[in-house]
């Protein structure tokens, strides 16, 4: 009955999304740039795992493989996208 | 703005066209009002969410749109038929190809697709309908409205004219200051929306609606290139969505993410663009795969041969076709390092595609084949497509490619790939699937000769174009001199290209005869077919299956007729079906008028039809309609009328 009444999960998960946006706010002050995107990526990344454990409920249904594979299919399709950019255009250009 | 800079003034081409938009704009008027039809469009056509009506209504603005982008292919055989021409000048031909290659290629191959997947997957995996009906709905609304905000700009503020590609800095607003590319960034976003949701509702459907039994590994090849397609659109549109984005921030906000200047990267758009264009190249074609798998199968009477490996092979190249899009600008000033990395993903995914080609052969290999127009579309497919995938293997090299960049030999190259791999594709699932839909088949007689036609002018429109390519001719190009030596070879290929127009209008000709005069089929399964689609009676009743059909192993329908066994024992209950909705077409009409106030940066219109749009997209989210039920007696008597006794 409380547990209904009070969602710890989802009012956890809140505030966390909350403090996480907050904290990536960090980057406003004058800090060393490496640390500015550090600080970004951890956040991103915590933020990402937040709104897919909490709000989208990805572990609780039947068929949680597919839906792992198409995250999987997901980060690997960024990553490519932005490792190849940076490939093409910063580690292997020509000049 | 004045009136003559609002409307394209000053060419007679366009003067005849927009005469000829209000006539027939008129005569539609007209002839709803006359023979009282608008309730009957509206009821039927305007608000549906059944899958079968979509894909026809896909297909129908696919044929319109393949007309449009055939004539702009033929002004331009035109211009280039013979040395000096004068028949359109340099900016006009930039507006041609660019509209062609977009039109094509977004609003002809990908709509055609897509209503053949509405169609028939639904009906290969036993379902009523697809996961999102209404959504279903308001893709295809999306994709109308992108589409015809991109047809209008031809009369009304002029055409995008910097490539189907828009390179930055050419296509930035200080290269291109007219409308054109506005157009192109936002008509190209409306109509990507659309498609993405296509993506997600097919994804559901076919990993959430399959009829019992039906296991992935069960499935029809149609629908596993379906999924696979799905898949690569819900992760390739998204960087579509944001290069648009940005270009449309740089053309009509003053940004400067693609200028040359106060660090824009001109180069990061062709990086962008082709990060989605190399995979929507397979968006286009794993589909095309699935058909010819689906017809060869039919037609040789025997099951596919190689069924897990032309499912791996497809996996295998969702997976590549995220991994090559550097080849599409080998010359831009990359290293030897990163073009070398792009040159071996590049000749790696023949691998697979070789591997499906040897499983059609295998599969054609002892089998009792019919020839039917179908089936020639897709025999003529298979050593036409394999001439483009050979000269793709030559373009990928990059030091040879340096040669070959943005001549004709790589025009010739993407047209042998993509004219048998997505336009055969495509006229061969119309014809074989045809019968489904409308209950009668296309004329055999009058489909051959078309398919003669289109494979031989095919080849003669295309082919001469390896050699223009070689010779040195580069696209593009509107004109050139006669000592240059091009011109007997293009003059050849719009003798090509005539007989393709021929070939084209035989096509739609037969769909005319043939709903006059060809017999009716009562069988529902005229090819003697393997899958479960051909089980339902034709036309597919709303509820396409009495009763959910149940499933033992592949080929489920072939086999239930070879034993004998009928593919349910259920009784018929009532059925539960989505009710009929206008707000997807309203939704359309709303998002049209945004993205053309935008085109011309009228900012209130602009922000009242955005308005709309949300007000639009709220009343939806607080809709509470649960749908009908269709009951027993009416199924009985459908399905009698449609089966005869049989029931």
């Amino acid at each position: 009955m409380l547990k209904q009444l009070f969602p710890i999960k989802h009012v956890a998960g809140y505030i966390s999304s909350l403090v996480l946006s907050a904290v990536a706010l960090v980057v406003l002050l004058d800090i060393p740039a490496g640390s500015k995107m550090a600080i970004l990526l951890v956040t991103a990344v915590l933020q990402a795992a937040v709104q897919l454990m909490l709000f989208m409920h990805v572990g609780e249904s039947e068929d949680k493989k597919s839906v792992y594979i198409n995250i999987a299919y997901a980060l690997f399709v960024a990553l490519v996208t932005i490792l190849g950019t940076l490939f093409i255009f910063v580690w292997g250009w020509y000049s | 703005m004045k009136w003559d800079e609002f409307f394209v003034t000053g060419e007679p081409l366009i003067y005849g066209a927009m005469v000829s938009i209000v006539l027939v704009s008129l005569a539609i008027l007209f002839g709803l009002t006359y023979y009282k039809k608008w309730g009957y469009l509206w009821r039927e056509w305007l608000t549906t969410v059944d899958h079968k009506k979509i894909g026809v209504m896909y297909i129908i603005c696919a044929l319109i749109m393949l007309f449009r982008g055939g004539v702009d292919a033929i002004m331009m055989r035109a211009q280039t038929a013979a040395p000096d021409m004068k028949f359109l000048d340099g900016q006009h031909y930039n507006e041609v190809f660019t509209t062609h290659g977009v039109i094509m290629i977004l609003f002809m191959a990908m709509p055609f697709i897509f209503g053949l997947m509405n169609v028939v997957v639904p009906l290969q995996i036993g379902a009523r309908d697809v996961a999102f009906p209404k959504l279903n709905a308001i893709s295809f609304w999306l994709f109308f409205a992108g589409a015809m905000l991109f047809n209008i700009s031809f009369v009304i503020g002029g055409s995008p004219d910097a490539g189907w590609t828009a390179y930055f800095p050419l296509a930035s607003i200080e290269f291109s200051p007219t409308v054109g590319n506005n157009y192109y960034s936002l008509a190209l976003q409306i109509s990507g929306i659309g498609t993405l949701l296509t993506g997600v509702n097919f994804i559901v459907t076919i990993l959430k609606m399959r009829a019992k039994g039906m296991t992935l590994m069960r499935m029809p090849m149609f629908t596993w290139s379906v999924l696979i397609t799905c898949v690569i659109i819900i992760f390739a549109f998204p960087v579509l969505t944001i290069a648009l984005l940005l270009m449309m921030f740089d053309r009509i906000f003053g940004s400067q993410f693609f200028t040359m200047a106060n660090g824009g990267m001109d180069m990061l758009w062709a990086n962008l663009f082709w990060v989605w264009g190399h995979p929507e190249v397979y968006i286009v074609i794993l589909p095309a795969f699935g058909i010819f798998s689906e017809i060869i199968s039919a037609f040789s009477r025997k099951n596919l041969y190689g069924y897990s490996s032309m499912v791996a092979s497809m996996v295998v190249i969702s997976g590549l076709s995220f991994l090559v899009w550097a080849h599409h600008f080998y010359t831009m000033g990359q290293g030897a390092m990163v073009n070398g990395f792009f040159s071996i993903t590049t000749m790696a995914i023949a691998v697979p595609t070789g591997v499906k080609i040897f499983n059609w052969l295998f599969t054609l290999h002892k089998g009792r084949i019919s020839f039917t127009t179908p089936m020639l579309y897709s025999l003529a497919f298979i050593p036409i497509f394999t001439i483009g995938g050979v000269t793709g293997v030559m373009l990928a090299m990059a030091s040879a490619d340096y040669q070959y960049h943005n001549t004709m030999f790589l025009v010739a190259h993407f047209h042998y790939v993509l004219i048998p791999g997505a336009v055969f594709a495509v006229i061969a699932g119309f014809h074989y699937w045809f019968p489904k839909v409308f209950g009668f088949r296309l004329n055999e007689k009058l489909g051959k000769t078309a398919f003669w036609f289109i494979a031989i002018s095919f080849n003669v429109t295309f082919f001469p174009l390896f050699f223009l390519g070689l010779m040195g001719m580069t696209r593009r190009t509107y004109t050139y001199s006669a000592e240059t030596g091009f011109g007997p070879l293009n003059m050849l290929s719009m003798v090509g290209a005539i007989g393709l127009a021929i070939g084209f209008i035989l096509l739609v000709y037969n769909i005319y005869w043939s709903t006059r005069y060809q017999p009716r089929d009562k069988t529902g399964d005229p090819w003697d077919a393997r899958s479960l689609e051909w089980s339902t009676p034709s036309p597919v009743p709303v509820y396409n299956f009495a009763v959910a059909p149940e499933v033992k192993g592949r080929d489920a329908f072939w086999f239930s007729k070879k034993n004998n066994e009928p593919l349910s024992n259920e009784k018929i209950t009532k059925i539960h079906m989505p009710s009929n909705t206008g707000k997807p077409f309203i939704l359309g009409i709303a998002f049209f008028f945004l993205g053309f106030f935008l085109v011309f940066s009228w900012w209130i219109p602009s922000i009242i039809a955005g308005i709309a749009v949300l007000i639009i997209l709220a009343t939806m989210s607080f809709d509470r309609d649960h749908g009908y039920y269709i009951p027993v007696e009416e199924i009985v008597q459908t399905e009698q009328k449609l089966r005869g006794d049989t029931v």
